[in-house]
C-alpha cells in the first residue's frame, strides 16, 4: 500500500468502464487515458457521469464492469483506502471535530509516515493558512476551507489527485485566482490532476486535456484549443462555448471542401475540417469568427456570405456586443463583435449581410436535435 | 453544567445569543420560574431538611428538627455494599446496552438511510415496548425467567447453569431487566446523532488511507459523542435509582437490593424517613458529580 506510492505522478487507464445503477446507466463502456503528470478536466452536465467516474477511480464507487489501472497497476479491487489516489471533494468533507492541522495530518498518520505534523504545516504554509492550523474547519471561509481540502490532499503526494468540482461553491472572483493557484501547484508538484467540472471555462482555462461526457460517454477529447476550434458532435459545440449550426443537403463537393445549400445561401467547410462529407450534414461558425456587414461584401469564394438579415437583438456584455440577426428562411445567427469602436454602427432592425472565413467553418458527425436527414 | 450534555449536537461556540432583557421576558419566564419553585426548589430543601432530623423513638416514634450529620454517616455504613451494587449495575448495563444499541441505532441511522418507511417502522419498533406499561414488562420477564419456564429449562439443559442454580432472583437477572427496560433511552439518542452523520466525513476518511476500523474509530465514533454521552446519561441516571427491576417483587432478591430499593423500605416499610431521604441526598450527590467529570472528561478529545 504505502510502498508502492511514488512521488511523481502516475497515468491513469479506465478500460470499458460501465457502471449501472438501478434504472439507469451512469456510464457507457467508458475508455480513457491520462497520461502521467497531465492536468486532465472531465467537463460536462450534471447527470453525465463525470463525477461516478471520479469516484470509481477513487474507489468510492465499484465500476459494473471494466477495469481501472494506475500507473499501469490494476486497482479495480482496491478498496479506496488501499489506493494511491486523494480527492479533494466537492463538499471538502473537513473533518469538523478535528483541528486544521489534524486535518491536514490525517492521511499521513494513517500511513505512519514520520513527522507528520511536521509535513502538515509545510502543506498548510504552501497554501498560505499556517497560521491558522489550530482553528477548526467551521470557522473559516469557504475559500480557506477549499484550500485546506487541496492540502489534506496534496501532502501525501497521491499518484492521482483527483478533483471533484472543488471551486463550485466559491464566489467568481476567488474561483478566479484559485484556478490560477491550481494551476501554478499543479506544474510545481508535478502530479496527475483528474478534475470533474461543468465550468468551460475553469476546464479550458485549466486543463492540459479536456474531456467532454455526455450521457454517460465521452464525445471528444483534446487540447481545450482544438476542441473549441473544432468540435465534432452538436453537443461539444454548444457545451463548449456557443456555436452558429446550419443543416443542409450536400449540394457541391470538391477535392478540398463540401457546401451545402441553405435558404438559397452557400455554407460551405473545408473537408479536412469536416466529418461527413456526403448526405444531410450540420456546418457550424463560432459567434466571433462571423462578422457582419451593412452592404453585400461581395466576397470571394473563401468566405460564406449570408443575407440580408434583419438584427433583432443587441446585448451589451462589456468586452463585446452580441448581435442576434434573422435571415429569413435560414434562422438566427449570432455574432460576437468587439466594443473596439469601429464596429460598424448598426441599430435593431437594421439590414446586414453576416460572412466569416470559410476556414472558420467546422462540419458535425451529427445533427442537432430535431433537424432530419434531408433525403 | 452536565444538562448541556442533553442538549443539541451542533456545537455552539461562536454563535452569541442576542440579549434582550425587558419585563415580558420577566412574564414570559415567570410560569416556569414559578413551576421549578413550587416542584423542585422546595421539595428540594424540604429532602434536605428530612434528611438531617433526629429520630426518637420513645415514648411514640417522632423527629425532631436538627442538623443530624449522623444520618449521613449511618447510611454510608450501613447501605455502602448498596451503593457500590447501585453504580456497579448501572455501569454494566449502561455498557452492554451502548454496545447493543449502536450497531442497532447505525443501521437504523445510516444503513437504511435511503428506505425511510424501513426506516421509521424501526424508530417505531424501538420505542413500541413503551405502548405496555413497563412494570408489566418487567412482570412477564419474571415468569419467562422463573425456574422451571421453557427459557430456563433450555439454559440448564444445554448446562450454562447448574441444575441446583437459579437465574431469577441473582445479579445478572436484575442487569438483564434494567437494559431492557432503559435501551430505547440508549438507542433514540444513537439514533437521531447517526441519523444526521455525514457519511462523506466517511468517504474522505477512507480516501485518506484510514481502513475501515480506523474510519470508525477516527471519525465515526467522534462525531457520534453527543448520542454516546446523552444516551449514557439518560440509561446511567435512571438506573442508579432504579427500584423496581432489583426489587424481591421483580426480578431480583435481597441479595440484589439497590440504593431504590432501600430508600422503598426506610420509608415506607420500617418507617425510618430520614435514612431514607439522606439516601437520595447521597444518590443526587454522587450521580452530579459522576456525571460531572463524565461530560468534562468526554468534551475532550484525549477521552478516544
Amino acid at each position: 500500500m504505502a510502498t508502492q506510492l511514488k512521488v511523481t505522478g502516475a497515468d491513469l487507464e479506465l478500460i470499458d468502464v460501465r457502471k449501472d445503477f438501478p434504472g439507469f446507466t451512469a456510464l457507457d463502456d467508458m475508455d480513457l487515458h491520462i497520461p502521467a503528470g497531465q492536468f486532465f478536466a472531465l467537463l460536462g452536465p450534471s447527470g453525465c457521469g463525470k463525477t461516478t467516474t471520479l469516484r470509481i477511480v477513487a474507489g468510492l464507487e465499484t465500476p459494473t464492469q471494466g477495469q481501472v489501472l494506475i500507473g499501469g497497476q490494476d486497482v479495480t479491487s482496491m478498496k479506496p483506502h488501499e489506493r494511491p489516489v486523494n480527492t479533494v471533494f466537492q463538499s471538502y468533507a473537513l473533518f469538523p471535530h478535528m483541528t486544521i492541522l489534524e486535518n491536514v495530518a490525517f492521511g499521513l498518520r494513517q500511513r505512519k509516515i514520520e513527522d507528520p505534523v511536521a509535513k502538515a504545516k509545510e502543506a498548510l504554509d504552501l497554501v498560505e493558512l499556517g497560521h491558522i492550523a489550530g482553528r477548526r474547519p467551521q470557522q473559516l471561509s469557504g475559500g480557506q476551507q477549499q484550500r485546506v481540502a487541496l492540502a489534506r490532499a496534496l501532502v501525501n503526494r497521491p499518484s492521482l489527485l483527483l478533483l471533484d468540482e472543488p471551486l463550485g461553491a466559491l464566489d467568481l472572483k476567488l474561483r478566479r485566482q484559485m484556478q490560477i493557484e491550481l494551476k501554478a501547484i499543479q506544474m510545481e508538484v508535478g502530479l496527475t490532476f483528474l478534475h470533474v467540472t461543468h465550468d468551460q471555462e475553469e476546464a479550458m482555462d485549466m486543463a492540459d486535456t479536456v474531456a467532454v461526457m455526455n450521457k454517460g460517454r465521452v464525445e471528444q477529447m483534446g487540447a481545450p484549443e482544438a476542441l473549441y476550434d473544432r468540435p465534432k458532435t452538436t453537443f461539444v459545440s454548444k457545451f463548449l462555448g456557443q456555436s452558429n449550426l446550419f443543416v443542409g443537403k450536400v449540394s457541391d463537393s470538391n477535392d478540398s471542401s463540401v457546401s451545402i445549400e441553405i435558404g438559397g445561401h452557400k455554407v460551405t467547410v473545408d473537408k479536412k475540417r469536416a466529418e461527413k462529407h456526403t448526405g444531410t450534414i450540420a456546418i457550424g461558425v463560432r459567434p466571433e469568427k462571423a462578422t457582419f456587414h451593412a452592404s453585400n461584401p461581395k466576397l470571394s469564394s473563401d468566405h460564406v456570405v449570408i443575407g440580408p438579415g434583419e438584427i433583432i437583438d443587441i446585448r451589451f456584455t462589456g468586452v463585446s456586443n452580441q448581435y442576434l440577426i434573422d435571415v429569413p428562411n435560414i434562422g438566427e445567427i449570432t455574432v460576437f463583435a468587439q466594443n473596439v469602436g469601429k464596429s460598424p454602427v448598426v441599430e435593431l432592425g437594421a439590414k446586414v449581410w453576416v460572412s466569416w472565413k470559410v476556414e472558420h467553418s467546422f462540419g458535425l458527425a451529427d445533427l442537432p436535435d430535431g433537424s432530419e436527414d434531408l433525403d | 453544567m452536565a444538562f448541556a450534555a442533553f442538549s443539541s449536537n451542533t456545537p455552539s461556540s461562536t454563535s452569541g445569543k442576542p440579549v434582550k432583557s425587558g419585563k415580558i421576558v420577566l412574564v414570559l419566564m415567570l410560569p416556569g420560574l414559578i413551576y421549578l419553585a413550587m416542584f423542585f426548589f422546595i421539595p428540594l430543601v424540604a429532602l434536605i431538611q428530612t434528611s438531617l432530623v433526629k429520630r426518637v423513638a420513645t415514648p411514640t416514634v417522632h423527629f425532631d428538627p436538627a442538623w443530624n450529620w449522623q444520618n449521613y454517616a449511618d447510611v454510608i455504613s450501613r447501605y455502602l455494599p448498596q451503593m457500590t451494587r447501585s453504580f456497579g449495575y448501572a455501569l454494566v448495563a449502561t455498557l452492554v446496552a451502548l454496545l447493543i444499541s449502536y450497531p442497532l441505532a447505525y443501521f437504523i441511522g445510516v444503513k437504511v438511510r435511503h428506505r425511510p418507511i424501513l426506516q421509521r417502522m424501526m424508530v417505531t419498533l424501538v420505542i413500541a415496548p413503551f405502548f405496555i406499561s413497563f412494570l408489566l414488562r418487567t412482570i412477564a420477564w419474571k415468569q419467562m425467567l422463573a425456574d422451571h419456564s421453557p427459557i430456563m429449562e433450555f439454559v440448564h439443559q444445554i448446562g450454562w447453569l447448574q441444575p441446583s442454580q437459579s437465574f431469577i432472583g441473582s445479579g445478572p437477572a436484575v442487569v438483564f431487566g434494567l437494559i431492557y427496560n432503559f435501551i430505547p433511552f440508549m438507542t433514540l439518542p444513537l439514533y437521531t446523532t447517526l441519523e444526521r452523520l455525514d457519511v462523506r466525513y466517511l468517504e474522505a476518511g477512507s480516501d485518506l488511507y484510514a481502513s475501515p476500523s480506523k474510519v470508525f474509530r477516527k471519525i465515526t465514533l467522534p462525531l457520534s459523542m453527543p448520542g454516546i454521552i446523552s444516551g449514557t446519561l439518560l440509561t446511567f441516571i435512571p438506573i442508579s435509582g432504579d427500584y423496581v427491576n432489583a426489587s424481591q417483587d421483580f426480578l431480583g432478591s435481597e441479595k440484589t437490593s439497590m440504593i431504590g430499593t432501600m430508600v422503598v423500605q426506610d420509608q415506607l416499610v420500617t418507617n425510618n424517613p430520614q435514612t431514607a431521604t439522606a439516601l437520595s441526598v447521597m444518590l443526587m450527590g454522587i450521580i452530579l458529580v459522576l456525571v460531572t467529570v463524565y461530560v468534562r472528561r468526554a468534551g475532550t478529545e484525549e477521552l478516544l
